[in-house]
């Protein structure tokens, strides 16, 4: 295996991805809307399409635009559906999100012939690619325009969140108390619908609309189990999100030569990775985890035989 | 229809009150005048409406109509004055905060926006806290409280927003006996600063000995004013009409003479 600068570029652009969209993903995983990232991830596509075809380039600001326009919509309609329609906010999500997909692909096939946006990157990404399309350069290092981009809405976000930490910790925790106190808890969802969108838009180039799901999920879902604090589960799912990066990239250079491959592709291994770290967390977290509950409720029985199982 | 006007010195006024869900009325047609320094009991059958009257004082809900003025003003305007007190299923125990946090968080309205909680804050939080005896619980993780500690950081949290009117939803649904104790006495020393509150309560049984003023509700006002004039068995069968009350009696004493500190649901995050 040779491990070359872009190697390192594309493990950077991996992790600045994943950390952006892991600390929106908490405040879903905490809300109970996970599925909401997925959503917003694939209903931004006509958004994309659109501002794709107005601007005519990839790397424009009306493409976040125009997904942050989409994004926000998404969650509008989904809550329209639900309230109006009388039915369940997934269903809701579930017909808002797929119609807005299925849009968004027909206009992309339509325009693939003239132009490059290709469906295929779209949903899956080309971080490997990434590297080569450089836009400044600091000194003799060229740096990546998606690095660029995602460091950016990564510090983005964390300022929106270190800002508004303790209105999106109560808008998520206790919306109805929030909503007494003047804290508007539909305009800190919209705000957190807003940040997700736009990082799915920054992210859909180097992970794709399809695998940016695990990156908004995964690492936050493996903090959660790892600790009781909201801060330490930001912090935590950031970790996670650049050892996922890493990890993911090694072993999409270094698997497949096990069964005789070439290589494979990094942000499917990214979203593995982030799986397997979540199974490791599973396992073997301190209070949450199987093994100590397992050891925990040995103990138990050693200690008073009178109590049994759970 | 303009806002009838009411003197400062009432802490809630209610007109012509009317809330539906789905063109379905819920309450209909609400007048209410509670006097200052009252504690109050909610009380009615399942489905009267009792949490959606204090989410519609709230504004958590939309009013098909009428008025709500607190203090002489509307809610809007008097929102610092207000304390409320959520049903503790109402929100997920599993929440990555301590009791500390969420304490704290009854000091966000006075912070405002952008300011971080400092240590003022949360020495506020602490001697709420230490008020409602659950000082040493402060850095536990929520879901390792009993149902009895949780309601416990409810009330201490209510008690940071220091309000003057407290709406509070069932905060003696499935407590234990000390914690009921707890409330109880916390309530009278809210009484005694001169605060009214609002208490959305089940208990036919204990209604006399803790609220000097009740209001009867089934959909609409049946009746409300001091409880020694107005909870009287005759008033009771109107709202919880003829023998349906039997029923529903019978199965609330069944459902609260169960064993102590047990409450249903909420099982916590297992360890």
């Amino acid at each position: 295996m040779v491990w070359l600068p872009l190697d390192t570029w594309i493990v950077v652009i991996g992790a600045l991805c994943a950390m952006a969209c892991a600390l929106p993903g908490c405040f879903l995983v905490l809300r109970k809307m996970s599925m909401m990232g997925d959503a917003i991830s694939h209903a931004v596509l006509p958004g994309l399409a659109i501002a794709f075809l107005v601007t005519g380039s990839r790397a424009s600001f009306g493409m976040f635009i125009g997904a942050a326009i989409v994004g926000v919509i998404t969650a509008v309609f989904t809550q329209w559906i639900s309230s109006f329609g009388k039915v369940d906010r997934g269903a809701s999500m579930g017909i808002v999100f797929t119609t807005l997909f299925a849009l968004g692909l027909l206009l992309i096939v339509q325009a693939a012939d003239h132009v490059d946006l290709d469906p295929g990157c779209v949903l899956y990404g080309a971080i490997e690619l990434t590297p080569l399309d450089t836009t400044m350069t600091i000194g003799r290092l060229a740096i990546p325009r998606a690095a660029v981009v995602l460091a950016t809405v990564l510090l983005i976000n964390m300022a929106i969140i270190i800002s508004f930490f303790k209105e999106l910790q109560i808008s998520a925790f206790d919306p109805a108390l929030a909503t007494t106190m003047g804290i508007n808890a539909t305009l800190m969802h919209y705000l957190l619908m807003s940040m997700v969108a736009v990082t799915t838009v920054a992210s859909f180039e180097a992970v794709g609309s399809i695998i940016v799901i695990a990156m908004l999920i995964a690492p936050a879902a493996t903090a959660y189990l790892l600790t009781d604090r909201l801060s330490v589960m930001l912090v935590i799912s950031a970790v996670a999100a650049i050892l996922s990066s890493a990890l993911g990239h090694l072993s999409a250079l270094t698997v497949p030569r096990l069964f005789g491959f070439e290589s494979t592709n990094t942000s499917g291994m990214m979203a593995g990775a982030t799986g397997l770290l979540f199974g490791f967390a599973w396992i073997l977290a301190p209070r949450y985890g199987l093994l100590s509950r397992w050891f925990h409720r040995k103990n138990l029985l050693a200690e008073d035989p009178t109590v049994t199982g759970e | 229809m303009n806002a009838p006007t009411h003197p400062p010195s009432v802490p809630l006024a209610i007109d012509d009150l009317t809330v539906a869900y789905h063109r379905k009325p819920v309450l209909w047609d609400v007048d209410l005048d509670i006097p200052e320094g009252k504690l109050v009991g909610i009380v009615g059958p399942n489905g009267a409406g009792k949490s959606t009257l204090i989410k519609a004082c709230l504004e958590l809900i939309p009013k098909a109509s009428g008025h709500v003025t607190i203090y002489g003003q509307p809610y809007r305007k008097q929102r610092s004055l207000v304390g409320y007190v959520p049903q503790r299923e109402s929100v997920d125990w599993d929440f990555p905060v301590s009791a500390l946090d969420v304490v704290a968080m009854g000091t966000y309205r006075k912070l405002g926006w952008l300011r971080p909680v400092a240590k003022e804050q949360k020495e506020l939080a602490c001697h709420a806290l230490d008020r409602l005896g659950v000082a040493h619980l402060a850095n536990r993780q929520i879901s390792q409280l009993s149902g009895g500690q949780q309601q416990r950081v409810f009330l201490a949290r209510a008690l940071v927003q220091d309000a003057q009117l407290y709406f509070m939803d069932e905060p003696f649904a499935a407590v234990d006996a000390a914690t009921e104790r707890a409330i109880v006495t916390l309530l009278h020393e809210l009484k005694d600063q001169g605060k009214t509150c609002l208490v959305v309560h089940h208990d036919l049984a204990t209604v006399a000995q803790y609220f000097d003023w009740v209001v009867l509700l089934n959909m609409r006002v049946v009746k409300a004013g001091p409880t020694e004039e107005i909870f009287t068995k005759e008033n009771l069968k109107d709202t919880y009409g003829g023998r349906l009350a039997l029923l529903e009696e019978a199965g609330q004493r069944l459902r609260y003479a169960g064993i102590p500190g047990s409450y249903p649901g909420n099982p916590g995050r297992s360890q």
